[in-house]
């Protein structure tokens, strides 16, 4: 089985932006996964939340799998509380 | 629930829920702030909320028609500035408070998403105090305000959110419920992602607060009894009383409530009330009043007088009073549904009762405070400490306001240095989980760092101690104008009571008393007592074994201390630091205390141990404390040159138990390890030259000395499992200490070397040491092996060729006793030595079924002790 996987940095200057527009095409385009860097993110504000529930939605109907890498601890906190982090694989 | 919530449209839920997950988001990327970043957006705030103080009073007085314009700002003001002076220092996010001496940190956890509820009565101050207080500990606020307050809470709460989220809080910190229904906070109040209900208001939300399941801090309705007392500052008072009550009309439920005034002074504060400008009702506008205020239905106070002026409630009560009337006085004869005046009264209306002593007062306010004001405010104006503590001892309410205003005192940080707040804490007593004035803390959970720490450890040994060959000499030292040698008639006849007394300067007044018994009890210690005093004694000279030396360190408690009780004394303890007994410290008879010991086992010289025999009860009484300790030993070869050859071997094996029990105690430090290292090796050594060639001087100096070493070690690292069998096998079947201790030794090596089937607690240790410690000691002997599994068999082996060599039983079958007698004695048995304290210190906590089991490996003998299992553990094995 061969993986078409896709992978992106997300800016920390432009968050909501990278995560609203880009990974969302990048979505379209992910042949079965979709890899969103977050190594250099410190930190999500309550519209990076409202994005990323919108990518994980996106990526269930389009089957592809989203592994988010470098997501800190504090962030990855954040996902835990709103119940987010079960929608995404996290690698790193 | 269902019920109520049923009537919820699915529109109205989708809503409800869409304002939980902005919260729920919120509060989650708020875990994420640090301390700078709430603290800059809290401040940014509060001047937000200190600007808008008196926009948002008259919104607050425009909506409800409740309080005054001016109190109302000021209460906005204090809600801002004040409640900002008391968080601005405080550390609300990561570490908040560090104890490092003993070894805590307390670190703050968010809540989450709080649902809050605000009153009527105090609707904007309440939401400014709630977000201030929401961001500083990075908590997500959904507000269900007061229907009738709904407008000025909601603007209240846009200007602070609109602060907040400029100096960068999270988008949807705060929301505020739109046209909240009864359902709504139904619903809400049972939401999974609301963290906590803080419910500000009337009684039926904070019990549906508290009803809900949820964590919930809920705030509720007062009635605060005030005694003015006779020695109070009458125009403080009166003017201090009258300042509270009027505030916003009295919708504080602090205020003031029913006045108990002493008889003496009762018509001097009336007319001060009066000249102050309030109106004293006479009997027939007080019962008009009552009426009119009062529901007679229910007992409380209508909501139509709430908030409104004197003047206005007088009018509408058929009441002539002049307009600027600041209070209507209302004389009460007592408290309860028949004097409707006595319940709580949220306008300006107070009550006063004419009370005719001290007594009265406080029962009357007793009874007020049970009418509806448990747990919340009393205030007492008195200067007679004596009152103001009784009357705290005997009022339930969370502040209890001395000589000022109860209103604004409750609300801490004016009139003194209670915490600034908004919602008061009523205790379990108002049906709530604090009496605190609710602050920051409450809105964190706090989370306890606990860091490992060790007890602080001691090695407490007798001041002085003389040893080799002629060391009793050394008496001559010790200038006494009256000794008792306390001994035992045997060592009379033999002459080592002569040898003492030629080495006690001469002229020193000595008695000698003879104690009969091999074991003491009290009569013989009052016997010995009673000797003391009568010779005005300040040397004792306990010339003996184990039996003698004990009974002589009992004398010197009750001589000393003639009130102790020794069966209290002997209470059990786990921790000698956290003993519920204490040992007396006051002495009406100090006297000085020698042990010169005359076998070379129990090293009874040097402890801190006496054991005494309840004869009426049939039982053994031990006693521990350092200060039954001799002040000196004396450990001279001489006394022991005679001992029989089988108490040589008994006394000498219990020496080696001793050392061994210390060595691997949980007690054990390196103070004691060297002690209990070197007693090892000199039983090791000269025991068998000491038991084959009793005349051995060497020998027997060193064994007399080994035991002394022993004691050292033992009385600071304690014993082990090895004692508790032996004492429970030795008082059944009557056999001597040493030779119990003897049987059981090999096996209890044994058993200690392997894996615990449970461990000890012992954080002195970082890990289970046992079998290193005695492989160690197996080294020290120079037993050969390479593994610690392989110098532990050596050591086993050596101890079983010892106890060989001095011909002692290897197993109890040997003894005689059956196996019948002894398999029907082994509940007791097992019961017994699980009973003993000796086993708390060791390294391995026993489990009954090993007691038996090791009983039974005593009881046949040689061979691996049946609860053992000789393996060599992985785990890193290191001593502190």
């Amino acid at each position: 089985m061969t993986t078409n996987a896709v992978w992106m940095k997300v800016d920390p200057e432009r968050v909501l932006y990278a995560l609203q527009h880009e990974a969302a095409e990048k979505v379209k385009s992910a042949g079965s996964e979709l890899v969103l860097d977050f190594s250099s993110v410190p930190r999500i504000d309550p519209g990076a939340v409202k994005a990323l529930e919108e990518v994980a939605r996106l990526a269930a109907d389009q089957s592809v799998k989203v592994v988010l890498c470098g997501v800190n601890v504090d962030i990855y906190r954040v996902l835990k509380l709103v119940k987010l982090a079960q929608r995404f694989e996290f690698l790193g | 629930m269902a019920e109520n919530v049923s009537s919820l449209s699915d529109d109205r839920i989708a809503y409800l829920e869409g304002l939980v997950r902005q919260g729920k988001t919120a509060a989650a990327v708020f875990t994420q702030y640090t301390q700078q970043d709430v603290d800059r957006i809290v401040k940014a705030m509060v001047l937000a909320g200190l600007d808008q103080a008196q926009y948002l009073a008259r919104l607050a007085i425009e909506e409800t028609r409740l309080g005054v314009l001016e109190d109302k700002a000021i209460k906005n003001m204090v809600a801002t500035e004040f409640v900002y002076n008391y968080v601005r220092d405080k550390r609300t996010v990561g570490a908040i408070r560090e104890f490092p001496e003993r070894g805590l940190v307390e670190v703050a956890e968010p809540i989450g998403l709080i649902f809050s509820l605000t009153p009527v009565t105090n609707p904007t101050s309440t939401v400014l105090f709630k977000c201030i207080m929401a961001i500083k500990t990075r908590n997500a606020v959904l507000f269900g305000p007061h229907p009738k307050a709904w407008h000025c809470c909601q603007e209240a709460i846009r200007i602070m959110y609109e602060a907040a989220v400029r100096h960068g809080a999270p988008e949807g910190v705060f929301t505020c419920l739109e046209a909240p229904t009864l359902p709504d906070n139904t619903y809400l109040m049972h939401h999974e992602e609301i963290g906590l209900i803080d419910a500000t208001g009337g009684p039926g939300a904070v019990k549906a607060a508290y009803s809900s399941g949820k964590p919930a801090l809920g705030v509720g309705p007062g009635n605060t009894p005030v005694y003015l007392e006779k020695t109070a500052h009458l125009d403080m008072a009166v003017v201090d009383i009258i300042t509270s009550k009027t505030f916003d009309n009295g919708t504080i439920c602090a205020s003031e409530q029913t006045v108990v005034i002493d008889e003496g002074i009762y018509d001097t504060v009336l007319k001060k009330f009066a000249d102050l400008g309030s109106h004293i009702c006479d009997g027939k506008e007080t019962d008009l009043l009552g009426r009119t205020v009062i529901d007679p239905e229910t007992g409380f106070m209508r909501p139509m007088a709430i908030g409104q002026t004197a003047a206005d409630i007088a009018r509408v009560t058929g009441i002539r009073v002049k307009p600027e009337t600041k209070l209507l006085i209302a004389p009460i004869q007592g408290v309860g549904r028949e004097h409707p005046l006595s319940a709580e009264k949220l306008f300006p209306v107070l009550s006063v009762y004419c009370a005719k002593s001290v007594e009265e007062a406080l029962r009357v306010c007793v009874d007020v405070n049970h009418a509806g004001g448990l747990g919340h405010t009393a205030v007492i104006f008195s200067r007679n400490d004596e009152i103001i503590q009784k009357f705290s001892e005997v009022i339930n309410a969370g502040r209890i306001i001395v000589n000022s205003p109860g209103s604004i005192g409750a609300l801490g940080g004016i009139y003194n240095d209670m915490v600034p707040t908004f919602s008061f804490g009523c205790g379990t007593g108002g049906g709530n989980s604090t009496t605190d004035n609710v602050n920051v803390y409450h809105y964190l959970n706090i989370k306890r760092v606990a860091r490992r720490t060790q007890a602080h450890m001691w090695f407490r040994v007798p001041n002085q101690i003389y040893f080799n060959l002629n060391s009793v000499e050394n008496l001559r030292h010790f200038p006494s104008r009256s000794t008792i040698i306390v001994t035992n008639p045997l060592l009379e006849q033999m002459g080592h009571v002569d040898l003492v007394r030629r080495a006690i300067p001469p002229q020193t007044p000595v008695r000698v008393l003879a104690i009969a018994d091999a074991e003491p009890d009290a009569r013989v210690v009052m016997q010995g007592v009673e000797a003391l005093n009568l010779n005005c004694a300040d040397q004792i000279i306990a010339l003996g074994g184990g039996s003698v030396i004990d009974a002589a360190k009992i004398m010197k408690l009750k001589y000393e201390s003639p009130e102790a009780d020794l069966e209290e004394l002997a209470a059990p303890f786990l921790d000698i630091r956290k003993r519920v007994v204490q040992y007396p410290t006051e002495k009406i008879n100090h006297v000085r205390l020698i042990a010169i010991s005359t076998t070379s086992g129990t090293g009874s010289e040097v402890t801190p141990f006496a054991v005494l025999i309840d004869k009426e009860r049939g039982r053994k009484v031990t006693l521990a404390d350092y200060s039954l300790s001799p002040d000196v030993a004396i450990v001279d070869p001489q006394f022991v040159m005679s001992m029989p050859k089988g108490l040589t071997a008994d006394t000498g094996i219990d020496c080696l138990t001793h050392a061994l029990e210390a060595g691997v105690s949980i007690h054990a430090s390196p103070y004691t390890d060297s002690n209990a290292m070197q007693a090892v090796r000199l039983v090791f050594k000269y025991l068998p030259i000491a038991y084959e060639n009793p005349q051995d001087e060497e020998a027997r100096s060193m064994m007399h000395n080994a035991a002394c070493i022993a004691a050292l070690a033992f009385s600071n690292a304690s014993v082990g499992v090895n004692h508790a069998l032996a004492h429970a096998f030795g008082a059944r079947f009557g056999v001597s200490h040493g030779r119990a201790n003897a049987l059981m030794l090999p096996h209890v090596i044994a058993y200690n070397a392997a894996v615990p089937t449970k461990f000890m607690p012992s954080p002195n240790q970082r890990a289970y040491i046992a079998h290193k410690k005695y492989a160690a000691i197996s080294d020290l002997l120079g037993l050969g092996g390479e593994t610690v599994a392989e110098k532990v068999k050596n050591l086993v082996a050596a101890t079983e060729q010892l106890l060989d060599r001095l011909a002692i039983p290897r197993s109890i079958a040997d003894m005689g006793i059956s196996e019948e007698e002894f398999e029907r004695t082994m509940p007791d048995l097992a019961k017994i030595a699980f009973d003993d304290p000796s086993w708390r210190s060791n390294p391995r906590m026993p489990l009954v079924s090993e007691l038996v089991g090791l009983f039974w490996s005593a009881y046949r003998g040689r061979g691996p002790a049946q609860a053992a299992c000789m393996c060599e553990p992985t785990t890193a094995m290191e001593l502190v």
